[in-house]
């Protein structure tokens, strides 16, 4: 297809319907939309907009059930980015999204690509980007594709941040089989802006200028949309060809000319071009405007000679942006963009026909309205079963050693030091890093203030998987007492959710399952969901047949507001003779726990309950201790238990613990809504205002459990032993 | 005392430094675009930051070296101008001429970022005055083409004339001779790969960064 009359004369047969993944019926629905067959031009447009990716059709039923409100909340789901009020004049802006097809194909232009696809959806709204944050899933650390997987993803993020400047401080990470053929890679940035510089979608203004600025458009990525919305199989990685090819350098000029035009009032709105580029981009647009659209496409500029219109609509080519501006500003824009050494082009204008129509060489080549592209996409209520409880535990194990299992959990694959990851970000870059990685929450500073936002990225899909609900809600619940345990007021989250083939009724169960656990949780610690991106059919069908979907994963990216960054708490022990206490009640709740998996090899049990009404209190109470300097240092407790929290807070103070005697159950449950902290001893907690117990006291360079000591150096060597016995270096 | 910052496309730290120069002068930095092909009039001290000028393509510093503004740097230093290159700057300075040697990708080929002990190698120079001579101090690095190399007949003399500036104090990225900064033989030019100006106060972990602007300024009147 190099010659456009062919392009647009070629007759459309069921086979190329099937090779653009619609379903028949769904193209019976364009041929009505239409009144006419559509042409390939068209048909390709349609195929991305109507792609699970662009169009959420089996999504869009559930997530409205999400809250998305709140007097914080400046711009909910809907734009490119939440944004959310921080005070004085100023919001945080921010959003998470998966790139885990690319990355499985490709793993460093994969993950690459989708750090600098998130970054454009924050700075599109005004706001120059201050933090990234990720969230990982790869396979059994054994899986032969593991090693290359983890280090091209680790690499490829570091390699879109470190250049463009924006600090990586900090994610998750796990390992677990259902990932061995479809890793997750979800990619998280936070901006900040004043609230009155905030630009949105809409077009608007018959006859105002479409402007394209940024790199010119190639032919990598064409479908990218598509293959996000299908299944793999065993050929996947023949698609790499679909995998875009980022360049940082141009995403920082691009930041840097779109936020000098954004200091001026030219812009009427702005939209960057990320999955099914110049088509979502334009479509989202005209219709959030209520407009029509037409551009000239001999204009669009191109990195390869004879592209089509076709390839030019579905490219997915990176760094991006498409504009409105005032009318008269083109040259003063242009200045910016030229200054910047980035393309400029006016490609077309905005039209009241409600109609997108594109012109080549003379000729209309598209012609399609606007209404049943978008708003009318289709939508649908997938059957779904409930995931059946699971069986209570009735077998307990016993542990022999505890200190043998803790030496055996710290050096787990979930738990882990992740210092060979981090250290390959630039984490401090912007110089306002005020918590690096290894904490509960990233902080970074509002630049020139004394606030900070607080960042974390929760989700326990092990949870998830045993029991959707309690799982959905265990993911905001993780979220909340991690922002809350640097002392951070949590504000907002936003949403990455992970999913398999929707097509199967228990895996659309999942879904439906996590969204109400989320919804609960949402609601009751006032965390609401404002931004957030949905990518199903994460699932590998093997030569047998035999499909593998990904454990069910929302991941959750969540933002917190410290007023006073010079209060900021820590996981760190800070001083021999201070008191650690547990905030927080324990059950004898194992199932699900990592202890089971890790040291008796069963995953089974229902995952530990979720009390939303002690996690907020228990927040609450811990947030005012940070404030009033009553704690000394905190950390939540989740992934692993008591033990292991207790650990982490004595490696990373270098400072031993003495405790009092436990079992296994009290020091490896996952019980929720619990928070270790310290104190001075001349300055208790209040037994009338702090549901605590008192379990050890800070000293020495052991964990003395039981009358056994494990050194700090030996559980020091088994954290660190993981990454470096997996890759090598 | 008047400072400037050069800003180079891919520039990233630039914001950093001026902060830092800020904080030390008592006045914001003049910012100057690589493109100019004048400094303003006055100034004492010109800073080329960290970050990845025209995203390191085909060398780090190499296509910024040409950048019309390095003519007038070059032209500065000679007659005697403070020029600080930090990161991609001292990558620059090496491009530039204006320093011996080449930074190399990182002995281990990964990305580093992370806190680094270096050994002050010599506190006579205006940019160490701030220090004592083999005092430790902490400062972070964040680099991918960071492994100093010159051959031996210049690290011999850059090492006899008292040259070398920072060392680290444990084998960081492969560096000749554990090399972290170098000063020119006038002393007025110094390149390091670590980043004083994110260790400059408190709530970045310590403060041994500031010792270095403040003794710059200090040394400069």
């Amino acid at each position: 297809m190099s010659d456009t009359a062919s392009e647009s004369q070629q007759s459309i047969t069921p086979e190329i319907v099937a090779e653009h993944g619609l379903a028949p019926d769904e193209y019976d629905r364009i041929l009505s939309a239409l009144g006419r067959e559509p042409n390939i031009v068209e048909l390709g447009i349609f195929s991305v907009m109507w792609s699970e990716h662009c169009s959420y059709k089996s999504s869009r039923r559930h997530l409205k059930k999400l809250p998305t409100e709140g007097p914080q909340v400046i711009c909910g789901p809907g734009e490119n980015a939440g944004v959310v009020d921080i005070g004085d004049g100023q919001a945080a802006i921010f959003k998470m999204e998966s790139h885990n097809h690319p990355s499985f194909i490709e793993p460093y232009q994969g993950a690459a690509t989708g750090v600098g696809g998130i970054l454009r959806d924050v700075f599109t709204m005004g706001a120059r980007p201050v933090a990234n944050m990720n969230a990982l899933r790869f396979g059994r650390p054994d899986h032969p594709k593991t090693r290359h997987l983890v280090s091209g993803v680790v690499a490829g993020i570091g390699g879109y941040g470190n250049c463009v400047g924006v600090p990586t401080v900090g994610g998750e990470v796990n390992f677990h089989s259902a990932y061995d053929t479809n890793i997750l890679v979800n990619a998280m940035t936070v901006g900040i802006a004043d609230t009155d510089k905030i630009f949105y979608s809409a077009a608007s203004g018959v006859g105002n200028p479409i402007v394209y600025v940024g790199s010119k458009t190639g032919r990598d990525g064409i479908h990218g949309a598509t293959m996000a919305s299908a299944e793999f199989d065993e050929d996947s990685e023949d698609k790499r060809p679909t995998v875009q090819v980022g360049d940082p350098f141009t995403e920082k000029l691009l930041i840097e000319a779109c936020l000098e035009l954004m200091a001026s009032d030219a812009i009427v709105a702005i939209q960057d071009m990320g999955a099914a580029g110049l088509t979502s981009s334009s479509v989202e647009m005209a219709t959030n405007g209520e407009v029509g659209i037409i551009l000239d496409m001999d204009k669009v500029p191109c990195r390869e000679e004879g592209m089509t219109p076709y390839e030019m609509m579905l490219s997915e080519s990176q760094e991006r942006m498409l504009m409105v501006l005032e009318p008269g500003r083109e040259d003063m824009a242009r200045a910016i963009f030229e200054k910047w050494e980035l393309d400029f082009a006016v490609i077309g204008e905005v039209t009241d026909t409600r109609h997108m129509i594109l012109t080549f060489e003379g000729e209309t080549v598209c012609d399609i309205p606007l209404g049943p592209l978008a708003a009318d996409a289709p939508n649908y209520d997938r059957p779904h079963v409930p995931t059946p409880k699971a069986a209570p535990l009735t077998d307990i194990p016993e542990s022999t050693d505890i200190g043998a299992d803790l030496l055996t959990l710290m050096a787990s694959p979930d738990l882990a030091s992740r210092r060979w990851i981090w250290e390959q970000y630039d984490h401090m870059v912007m110089a306002d890093t005020i918590q690096r990685p290894g904490g509960d929450a990233a902080v970074v500073r509002v630049h020139g203030t004394s606030k900070g936002l607080a960042i974390s990225t929760d989700c326990t899909p092990r949870y998830c998987k045993a029991d959707p609900v309690e799982g959905g809600k265990q993911a905001i619940a993780e979220c909340y007492r991690n922002l809350s345990a640097v002392g951070a007021k949590p504000l907002a989250t936003t949403d990455c959710m992970n999913f398999g083939n929707p097509e199967k009724p228990e895996i659309m169960g999942q879904f439906v399952g996590c969204i109400e656990g989320m919804t609960e949780a949402c609601a009751a610690l006032d965390m609401p969901i404002v931004s957030g991106n949905v990518s199903l059919y994460n699932e590998t069908t093997d030569s047998d047949g035999k499909a593998t979907p990904v454990l069910p994963t929302p991941a959750i990216g969540g933002i917190g507001l410290l007023h006073d960054i010079e209060k900021m708490a820590t996981v760190a022990f800070k001083a021999e003779g201070e008191c650690l206490a547990v905030i927080g009640a324990s059950y004898p709740d194992i199932g699900q726990s990592l202890w089971l998996r890790e040291i008796h090899g069963r995953e089974d049990g229902p995952p530990p309950r979720v009390d939303l009404k002690d996690e907020k209190l228990h927040g609450d109470i811990v947030r005012r201790l940070i404030d009033e300097g009553a704690v000394t240092a905190v950390h939540d407790i989740s992934d692993g238990g008591l033990l292991v929290a207790v650990t982490e807070m004595a490696l990373a103070g270098n400072i031993g613990i003495e405790l009092d005697a436990m079992d296994a159950a009290f020091a490896f449950n996952e019980c929720q809504a619990r928070y270790l902290v310290t104190y001075r001893t001349d300055a208790p907690l209040d037994r009338n205002a702090v549901p605590f117990e008192k379990i050890g006291t800070v000293g020495g360079d052991a964990v003395r459990v039981n009358g056994a000591d494990i050194p700090l150096a030996d559980l020091r060597a088994a954290n660190e032993s993981f990454f470096e016995n997996l890759m090598g270096r | 005392m008047k400072s400037a910052v050069i800003v180079f496309p891919g520039s990233n730290c630039d914001r950093d430094m001026a902060v830092a120069l800020e904080q030390a002068t008592g006045a914001k930095p003049h910012m100057v675009w690589h493109r100019e092909t004048e400094l303003p009039d006055g100034i004492g001290l010109i800073a080329l930051p960290g970050g990845f000028s025209y995203g390191d393509y085909l060398r780090s510093g190499a296509i910024g070296a040409n950048s019309p503004i390095m003519r007038e740097v070059k032209a500065a230093a000679d007659r005697g101008v403070a020029v600080l290159g930090v990161c991609n700057g001292f990558q620059l300075l090496t491009e530039a001429g204006l320093l011996p040697g080449a930074l190399l990708r990182n002995a281990g080929i990964d990305f580093i970022c992370r806190d680094v002990a270096l050994k002050v190698a010599s506190s006579q120079t205006a940019f160490t005055s701030g220090y004592q001579s083999d005092e430790t101090i902490t400062i972070p690095v964040a680099h991918h083409d960071g492994n100093y190399f010159a051959d031996n007949d210049t690290l011999d003399r850059i090492e006899g004339e008292g040259h070398v500036a920072f060392r680290y104090d444990e084998s960081v990225n492969g560096s000749a001779r554990n090399i972290a900064g170098i000063v020119n033989a006038a002393g007025n030019v110094l390149g390091m790969m670590p980043h004083p100006e994110r260790m400059i106060e408190p709530a970045h972990g310590g403060s041994d960064g500031k010792r270095l602007f403040d003794g710059l300024v200090q040394a400069l009147g």
